[in-house]
């Protein structure tokens, strides 16, 4: 994999191209890793990570299961703490603040401020059973952001429609299929507005037939442009379709990244053609 | 043995005993529910040492006997505070906080029955600590175990007796000096238990119902 990583010097610590059709916001990336390294007790998981996600870019990270890639997005969301190096979040560390000109580790109020830009939607939804649809859409809006009653159902409602759920808002997820739950999720992690947004193969627990209409609504967003995604999957086709780069990872280390007809059309490493070679 | 005349001519009485009793479950049940919640959650703490000292706490209190406890806290209180508490008083800061540590359990296994994946929800939503408690994590918890707190309502119910140790005229006490006046044992001993059952199964009747509801939550 060492070998592989040489090929490529150019996606270590590269700043990458902004969203097609859209100017470059700010040049300060929204997300950058810096040789970020993760342990689960004696088992490195993550060698050292070094990746930039421009303001409203969207990666796709794909790679075999194991490879490292929700460890990659659970420390952004702050699930899991990197056991070495830096994740800046628009230009400042997320996991390290300022202390008499010290960087210390991160209290929970900093934590607190820095994930109102990141937002996460998991493989398993993780709606909250106890809540109608629109309550789940409101609550945080109401109860983190502050906003009044009215507001928050405004844009609860706004974000509904925009998944195709407007007519669901009085029933519980548990009424709900795969596939609305999802939607119900990529809803709520979107009223929130954040500047970047992990998918953590949000596809993978559904039936296939219910596939598709997630994926529609994950596109439909992406072509809004402003936010930053991290499109963790292994939809190939929706990666390609979707995202403005990709990165392919393998064994907690990046092994190739670059734009998806040349990732796709012309892999370089042995590692991504025999990964690829599966799914054809 | 049995006479019917009199047994009607001490009910009266009986019943309004009662009063205390009721009394000292119902806040000594409060207290058990509010402390218990305490206790659950600092046992959840992500500081070593409170969780350490919360455990300890709940674990003495748990395995010496509430009659103990009961007696401790009657002498000593004033002893430490310089004021005199009354006995009622007292005997409910003994069951409540006896129970708690019970309480505390039944909460601990609610919580522990929530997916993990509604707390990182929570977090990734940027709900902080206590609004994640109180919005998501217990809402989901309590409901489940509102049965078995219903049960411990009735085991603390049956447990009141013991404040009579520390002079709470209560049911049992009132029975006791009603079997010191007249020297009949049968009818107001018989009437306690009697009263104990039919409460008993009245509120078992009660949370029988409510683990019904419980079940068919959420199927809207
Ligand atoms: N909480 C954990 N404890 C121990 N090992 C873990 C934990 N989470 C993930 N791992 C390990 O880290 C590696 C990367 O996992 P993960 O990030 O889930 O990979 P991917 O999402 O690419 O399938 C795997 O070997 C996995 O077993
Ligand atoms: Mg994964």
């Amino acid at each position: 994999m060492d070998t592989a990583t040489k090929e490529e010097p150019a996606f270590t610590g590269s700043v990458s191209k902004p969203h097609q059709g859209k100017p470059a916001a700010s040049a300060v990336p929204v997300v950058s890793y810096r040789d970020v390294k993760k342990s689960y007790g004696d088992l490195e998981v993550l060698h050292g990570i070094d990746l930039d996600i421009a303001a409203g870019e969207k990666v796709a990270l794909i790679g075999p299961s194991g490879s490292g890639k929700t460890t990659l997005g659970r420390m952004l969301m702050t699930l899991e703490e990197p056991t070495s190096g830096v994740i800046e979040v628009e230009g400042e560390p997320l996991w390290q603040m300022e202390r008499n000109g010290k960087l210390v580790r991160a209290n929970e109020h900093h934590l607190h401020r820095m994930r109102s830009k990141i937002g996460m939607v998991f493989q398993h939804f993780n709606l909250f059973p106890h809540m109608k649809v629109l309550r789940n859409v409101t609550e945080a809006p109401r109860k983190v952001l502050g906003l009044d009653k009215e507001e928050a159902h405004d844009r609860a409602v706004e974000m509904l429609r925009k998944v195709g759920l407007e007519d669901k808002l009085d029933v519980y997820p548990s009424k709900l299929s795969g596939g609305q739950k999802q939607r119900v999720a990529i809803a709520r992690a979107l009223v929130m507005r954040p500047k970047i947004m992990v998918f953590d193969e949000v596809t993978s627990a559904l039936d296939p037939e219910l596939v598709g209409e997630v994926l529609a609504v994950i596109k439909e967003i992406a072509e809004e442009g402003e936010m930053a995604m991290m499109l963790i999957t292994h939809e190939m086709d929706f990666a390609r379709d979707v995202a403005d780069r990709v990165i392919f990872g393998a064994d907690g280390r990046i092994v190739e990244s670059g734009p998806p007809q040349e990732l796709f059309g012309q892999p370089k490493s042995d590692r991504l053609k025999s990964f690829l070679s599966r799914f054809v | 043995m049995w006479d019917w005349s009199y047994a009607a001519s001490i009910l009266p009485r009986l019943l309004s005993a009662l009063q205390a009793t009721f009394i000292a479950t119902a806040w000594g049940f409060a207290l058990a529910c509010t402390l218990g919640l305490v206790l659950a959650v600092l046992s959840r703490s992500r500081f070593v040492l409170v969780r350490l000292t919360v455990d300890g706490i709940s674990e003495f209190i748990r395995r010496t006997p509430l009659l103990v406890q009961i007696f401790f806290l009657f002498y000593s209180i004033p002893l430490l505070t310089g004021i005199s508490v009354p006995a009622l008083t007292t005997g409910i800061i003994g069951l409540g906080l006896h129970y708690s540590t019970y309480m505390s359990q039944v909460y601990r296994s609610g919580i522990e029955g929530i997916d993990n994946g509604q707390w990182e929800a929570a977090k990734a939503l940027n709900f902080t600590p206590v609004r994640t408690w109180s919005a998501i994590i217990l809402p989901q918890a309590i409901p489940p175990i509102l049965p078995i707190m219903g049960n411990y309502l009735i085991v603390m119910f049956k447990e009141t007796p013991l404040l009579a140790a520390i002079t709470v005229v209560e049911l049992l006490t009132t029975a006791k000096n009603i079997n010191a006046r007249d020297w009949r044992p049968f009818e107001p001993y018989t009437i306690v238990g009697v009263l104990f059952l039919v409460i008993s199964l009245i509120v078992a009747f009660l949370v029988g119902w409510l683990e019904n509801r419980m079940k068919q939550r959420y199927t809207r």
